[in-house]
């Protein structure tokens, strides 16, 4: 679970949660992109850097080395693959350089699930659906959006308290082998997504009694209005964008073996 | 016999829901442990079954610290039965739902059979033996949990928030039945907010507060001292509430049963007349 508290979002004021959500989605659209232009370890370093200025900032460190820990199972398996990958394509020989390759492709995982990591930590379920709105997502999809994320945190301790249950009763989930085991889940997910379907059909009533969709003009309680972070993030975002496209285009970027070599 | 030495306990978020709690239950007693929501109650039970595993401190049940034992074999001497039956419920039928614990212990096929057949003779259940746990009001489900972990039998049984949702004749209902569990030496520990249905069965009380255990001791003396509920949010059972104004007629202020507090009013109705 501990991959999903990276995601988790918690109500405190801080100059990154304060940002409009629709220009930190840019910023880490453009991250996304940047990182997907290099394939080489030291601008993929410098992407990752780049984030721990808005974890600090926005104090969600611990919340944010959860997450990371929890990406580090696939981060590893991206790791071997890509490793035995070159190591059998360069005549089964190991090369720094494949290792080096290996390596910025981990890095590359790691910062795509960080830079995500840190929008979902610092954006409310409610300004998300607010930014959804805006961008023209009609009122429907918006919401259903918005529940869905804040029913996730719910259904991870509902999950807990039905394995809990089950496990009073003498199941035991990691017995027997894979197939058994994959079993062994059933009394937990019969009773959780029962108990889904069941809430949202008290939401939907709940939602009716209270004229969900009773007029076609919604207005909303809070609005979003760019104020000045929010541009020198947007231009941030931009100059990364530039940046990494520029350098891709006209400068040749060395991987970290070369340079090592050079100096040897 | 479950002993409880000095435990304290932290959930992952920090959040520290047990501090130096220390309890000791015998066998064949019947506790209810009792507080606001928040103070503690179901942190402490889930260690009793080894759910929870005390960050400081040590819980023996039987001698057997929970630490060094599964779940699994520990659940066989300590049933549990959850606050919310929906928690539990996935099979087809009440009858399956009741053999799966049976069958995760290996049970063999005729005891399984004969222990569904008591245990939903006991929760008057018996017409719904074919039934889908699903269709089942939600006082019904609650007893076919109940059934489900009563089946197998179990030294101790613990019951969070057994009496909600329940109407007052399935509450009776279920004290008769602690009753007879009782009377077979069983060991019943009942998480509850419900002060008439323990005033009504007057077991031990455990009073908790913030994590810790404020007071402890018979049913009949923390019911009827109203400091102590007070700093726990419990008010004072109906009947003690009565007694505690009527002093001045030389009437006791600890009595919370129903049957006791008749015979006095008769007997100073008696007197007075």
């Amino acid at each position: 679970m501990s991959v999903f508290d990276g995601l988790k979002f918690r109500k405190v004021s801080s100059p990154i949660h304060n940002l409009d959500p629709r220009v930190k989605f840019i910023y880490v659209c453009a991250i996304f992109v940047a990182a997907i232009l290099f394939g080489e370890i030291l601008p993929l370093t410098a992407l990752l850097l780049m984030q721990i200025p808005f974890v600090v900032l926005a104090g969600v460190q611990r919340e944010w080395l959860r997450s990371l820990r929890g990406a580090a199972f696939l981060a590893a398996i991206i790791f071997f693959t890509n490793f035995l990958f070159s190591f059998v394509t360069a005549g089964y020989v190991v090369l720094a350089s494949n290792v080096e390759w290996a390596a910025s492709m981990t890095l590359r995982f790691v910062v795509l699930v960080e830079s995500f990591s840190v929008f979902f930590l610092t954006t409310s379920p409610d300004h998300l659906g607010l930014a959804l709105e805006l961008t023209r997502v009609p009122y429907e999809f918006a919401f259903a959006f918005t529940t869905a994320v804040r029913f996730v945190p719910v259904l991870a301790e509902e999950a807990q308290t039905i394995m809990d249950a089950q496990k009073a009763r003498g199941l035991e989930l990691e017995k027997g082998n894979f197939m058994k085991r994959i079993r062994n889940y059933i009394p937990v997910l019969i009773p959780l997504i029962v108990s889904a379907i069941r809430r949202s059909l008290e939401l939907a009533e709940a939602m009716e009694s209270r004229a969900w969709g009773a007029t076609k003009k919604r207005t909303n309680l809070y609005t979003l209005r760019l104020r000045r972070g929010d541009f020198a993030l947007l231009a941030l975002a931009i100059g990364v964008l530039a940046a990494s496209i520029c350098v891709r285009l006209y400068v040749y970027v060395p991987t970290l073996s070369q340079l090592l070599q050079g100096w040897l | 016999m479950i002993e409880i030495e000095q435990v304290s306990f932290a959930y992952p978020n920090g959040v520290e829901a047990l501090k130096n709690v220390s309890l000791t239950i015998n066998d064949g007693e019947f506790t209810a442990v009792m507080g606001q929501n928040g103070a503690g109650k179901t942190t402490l039970v889930k260690h009793l079954n080894g759910l929870l595993k005390p960050t400081k401190g040590i819980i023996r049940v039987d001698g057997v610290e929970t630490t060094k034992t599964s779940v699994a074999a520990l659940a066989r001497k300590v049933g549990f039965v959850f606050q919310n039956p929906d928690h539990q419920l996935f099979s087809e039928t009440v009858e399956e739902e009741i053999s799966f614990a049976l069958k995760n212990f290996g049970f063999t096929e005729d005891a399984i059979e004969k222990r569904i057949t008591w245990a939903l003779n006991l929760l008057g259940l018996t017409q719904y033996r074919k039934t889908s746990p699903f269709m089942l009001s939600g006082g019904e489900r609650k007893r076919v949990a109940l059934a489900s972990v009563l089946a197998w039998d179990p030294e101790i049984l613990i019951l969070d928030e057994p009496t909600i949702g329940q109407d007052y004749q399935q509450k009776e209902k279920l004290r008769q039945f602690i009753v007879q569990m009782q009377t077979q030496r069983k060991t019943i520990v009942i998480v509850t907010h419900d002060v008439e249905f323990v005033a009504e069965c007057n077991p031990r009380v455990v009073l908790m507060k913030d994590g810790r255990v404020v007071a402890d001791g018979e049913g009949r003396a923390i019911l009827t001292n109203p400091e102590a509920l007070a700093q726990s949010s419990i008010v004072l059972p109906q009947i003690a509430q009565v007694f505690s104004q009527l002093s001045p007629l030389g009437l006791p202020k600890d009595v919370i049963d129903t049957y006791e507090a008749k015979e006095l009013l008769l007997k100073t109705w008696r007197r007075l007349k």
